[in-house]
């Protein structure tokens, strides 16, 4: 036995047994993620059931399971039409079921409010639209389509809306600020921005009225719908988002509704207290806010490294900022939430509003929460660790290097730049991917500094200048958070908050493997070798 | 126990007076005088350290890195303090180049590993360049076979080219004195031959000073021996004369290899 425990077997069994289940724990964590993820997007069958005490029901069956009281199986049913019926979900019990069907004619409608709605269409009615085609369905797609063109139409609209009314606020702004320097001295500057102010104004209104005879009318286009208990319901064309028959669809077909449904996920903006819809602002916002972090973090990190390895001289305070910084990493989150709020927000972002912008107080431009105070913050955060990491290749490139380097009548700066910091890459870069993981991840400290639930602009657009680092961001982190735990539909918001973990999963992944491909470039050109 | 080198005819390179060197309280090199004569091979030899790559690395004042490292005493190059505050160590570096006893390719290309010092001194013509990874390679006895593949990175090469390629490195920005720490004592007898041939080729253009672990080297390269000991210089004088005839008892013992 003893020779048993002497051959070292027992160990790597240990080793391997360690590895199998952090393996299994992640695997398992992705695993449930992914196919409740994925599957959410799936064209599920309309099932009708009709019920022991007559009623009847109509939705799609999201689970199973038995009742935690009676024992008794039962099935959960997304019955939607929660205008009507109150609640998105019912449970059944399976002994109460007399028959189920798939009526092939059972419709799915997406809306822009009240959820979905499930039932069968009974009638189009378009006053003055050219709607020719024979069966209602059909009609109901061609109308949707005139509407979805015109919806088109009036957002082109709404885009030169919009840069007009941000060119009046610019005109309003300028005003304002030469009317504190003095209204005589400015006078003839004043009437010329007033007069260009008018003008565009005039236009705003123009295009206004514009965009108002566009869509005039199709608010008109109704589809009758009738439920499964019998009730009748006109739905305005304008509030459907998207329409679908699962019951007649084909594979195919509902392969590609599946895409248009990422596609939405993916690039549009969400709907419902973020329930519903894509989550295109948020993805956004979180990879603006890595990238960011990244930008300041990564130079911050490295010279400061650069700084404790290279030139401070190892003495007492050289070891406590060391350990400093090691153990910077391990405040709470929440923390430099509440240092960004006090030091970037209030102090930085304040004193940047009486200085710069002192014509739009009491509103605050930089002196509330935005992306940029986040990623400044998140860089605080994730600085320790690029520190750490860059002083340890530095510490790992040979001395000879160095002594040779030196030797040939190089300076410090030189042998730097031109040997160290290429060899050291590789190392940063580790650093860099692990800093970008945790920043991605985090949501404590951006809650109070700049996410917010719904960001009404990205933080980038196409009006001057383009960038708009004061802006309130969405998050894919805080969108778990609030769509879970804080919407008023939770049934109908768990799959969302599966697709938004993957998502977020996904954007650390891709993220991670650019980094680590680079770092792999990067390490095969500089590897040493000891001969 | 200053020791005239009667055989070099022309004034000493390096001259060494009352050089004393501390590792914080240990005491490296005691009172050490000693003088190199232009276009000589001079070999420190000695057991482990008896501070001759101490000494060494005193000349270029790599010493400089090591912070416990005190110095005091003259060491005189071309008649100028080498330790002297206001010496600049960039350009004395430039004017005494180094071989390290491990070899130290940087991780680029060998082109880019011979041009490393002219390029840091600030010279970017290509023509001059060229002409410089041309004539120190060749110098290096490594133009031959390195020659097709300059743009190859140089960790690729075994550790005797290596090697050379640092020695051709070090030549390339002309210096006066190459000192060699030990640089054969990671190679094969082949490439150690090969390096051996190359310090006798050198020593028409460059002073060579030679930190050698192994006596029979010292005897083949060098015109002048230096024996250390504890940190001592024991005895200097023409190579002959040391392997031959000897002065000190210990130098005698340490070259018949009862010590060391």
């Amino acid at each position: 036995m003893k020779k048993f425990w002497n051959t070292g077997e027992p160990y790597v069994l240990a080793t391997g047994a360690a590895l199998a289940i952090i393996l299994v724990m992640s695997l398992t964590l992705v695993g449930t993620v992914m196919t409740n993820g994925l599957g959410y997007f799936w064209p599920r069958a309309l099932v009708k059931l009709e019920l022991k005490d007559g009623s009847f029901a109509l939705g799609q069956i999201t689970g199973h399971e038995s009742n935690p009281i009676s024992g008794v199986r039962r099935i959960q049913l997304k019955v939607g039409n929660r205008d009507v019926l109150g609640q998105d979900f019912r449970w059944i019990d399976e002994k109460d079921i007399v028959s189920s069907s798939e009526p092939a004619d059972a419709v799915l409608l997406e809306r822009r409010e009240h959820g979905n709605y499930f039932g069968f269409l009974t009638g189009v009615t378009g006053e003055g639209q050219n709607l020719t085609a024979a069966s209602p369905y059909e009609k109901l797609q061609q109308g949707l389509k005139l509407v979805a063109d015109k919806l088109d139409d009036g957002s082109k609209i709404k885009g030169q809306m919009s840069q007009l009314n941000n060119s009046a606020e610019r005109y309003r702004l300028k005003l304002l600020k030469l009317e504190y320097s003095g209204a005589e001295k400015n006078s003839a500057a004043i009437s010329e921005l007033t007069a260009a102010r008018e003008k565009t104004l005039t236009e705003f209104t123009r295009l206004n009225e514009q965009a108002t005879a566009t869509q005039a009318g199709i608010g008109q286009i109704t589809a009758q719908f009738s439920d499964v208990t019998g009730g009748a319901k006109d739905i305005s064309l304008v509030d459907i988002v998207a329409l679908q028959r699962p019951n007649s669809m084909s594979f195919f077909a509902k392969c590609g509704a599946y895409l248009e449904r990422v596609r939405e996920l993916l690039l549009d903006d969400p709907r419902e207290s973020n329930t519903e819809g894509g989550l295109f602002p948020a993805i956004f916002g979180t990879v603006m806010m890595v990238l960011l972090m990244s930008i300041f973090s990564l130079p911050f990190g490295v010279i400061a490294a650069i700084y404790l390895r290279e030139y401070a001289r190892d003495n007492l305070l050289t070891r406590m900022v060391r350990i400093a910084v090691n153990n910077l990493a391990g405040v709470p989150s929440i923390v430099y939430g509440v240092f960004g709020l006090g030091f970037f927000v209030y102090g930085i972002g304040g004193s940047i509003d009486s200085l710069f912008f002192p014509e739009r107080l009491p509103t605050p431009t930089f002196g509330t929460g935005g992306i940029l105070w986040s990623s400044l913050t998140l860089a605080l955060l994730t600085v320790p660790v690029v520190i750490v990491a860059t002083e340890e290749s530095l510490a790992s490139i040979p001395k000879g290097i160095r002594e040779g380097s030196l030797a040939l009548g190089a300076t410090k700066f030189q042998t730097l730049t031109r040997n160290l910091l290429p060899m050291a890459t590789p190392g940063i870069m580790t650093g860099l991917i692990l800093s970008m993981a945790r920043a991605a991840g985090e949501v404590a400290p951006l809650m109070i500094i700049g996410v917010v639930k719904l960001a009404p602009t990205l933080p980038f657009d196409m009006n001057f200048p383009f960038f708009h680092m004061d802006r309130k961001f969405m998050h894919l982190g805080f969108h778990i958070y609030d769509v879970g735990f804080q919407s008023p539909n939770v049934e109908a918001a768990k799959p969302m908050v599966y697709v938004t973990t993957m998502l977020l999963l996904a954007i650390v992944i891709v993220a991670s493997s650019s980094a680590i491909y680079l770092r792999n470039r990067m390490r095969s050109k500089y590897t040493t070798s000891t001969f | 126990m200053s020791q005239n080198l009667e055989q070099s005819g022309n004034p000493p390179i390096l001259s060494v007076t009352d050089l004393n060197l501390y590792y914080g309280t240990a005491h490296a090199l005691k009172n050490v005088n000693l003088d190199m004569a232009r276009h000589q091979v001079t070999a420190f030899i000695g057991p482990s350290g008896c501070g001759k790559s101490t000494l060494l690395r005193c000349f270029n004042r790599m010493n400089d890195l090591v912070e416990s490292a005190r110095i005091d005493g003259s060491i005189l190059f071309n008649g100028a303090e080498v330790n002297d505050s206001s010496t600049d160590v960039i350009s004395l570096r430039r004017r005494i180049g180094m071989v390290f006893q491990q070899s130290n390719p940087f991780p680029k290309s060998i082109y880019e590993n011979i041009v490393y010092g002219l390029r840091i001194a600030g010279v970017d013509d290509k023509a001059t360049l060229d002409e410089a990874v041309e004539r120190s390679l060749k110098s290096a006895a490594i133009w031959n076979e390195v020659k097709d593949r300059l743009n190859d990175s140089a960790l690729g090469l075994s550790g005797g080219q290596a090697q050379r390629i640092c020695i051709a490195r070090a030549i390339a920005v002309n210096p006066e004195i190459i000192l060699m720490d030990e640089p054969c004592s990671a190679l094969d007898p082949i490439s150690t031959l090969k390096i051996e041939e190359l310090i006798e080729e050198l020593k028409s253009k460059y002073t060579i000073v030679i930190v050698t672990h192994n006596m029979q080297q010292a005897a083949r390269v060098s015109d002048v021996t230096a024996f250390f000991y504890l940190g001592e210089l024991i005895e200097a004088g023409g190579t002959r004369k040391i392997f031959t005839n000897p002065e000190k008892k210990q130098t005698e013992d340490y070259i018949t290899g009862r010590f060391g």
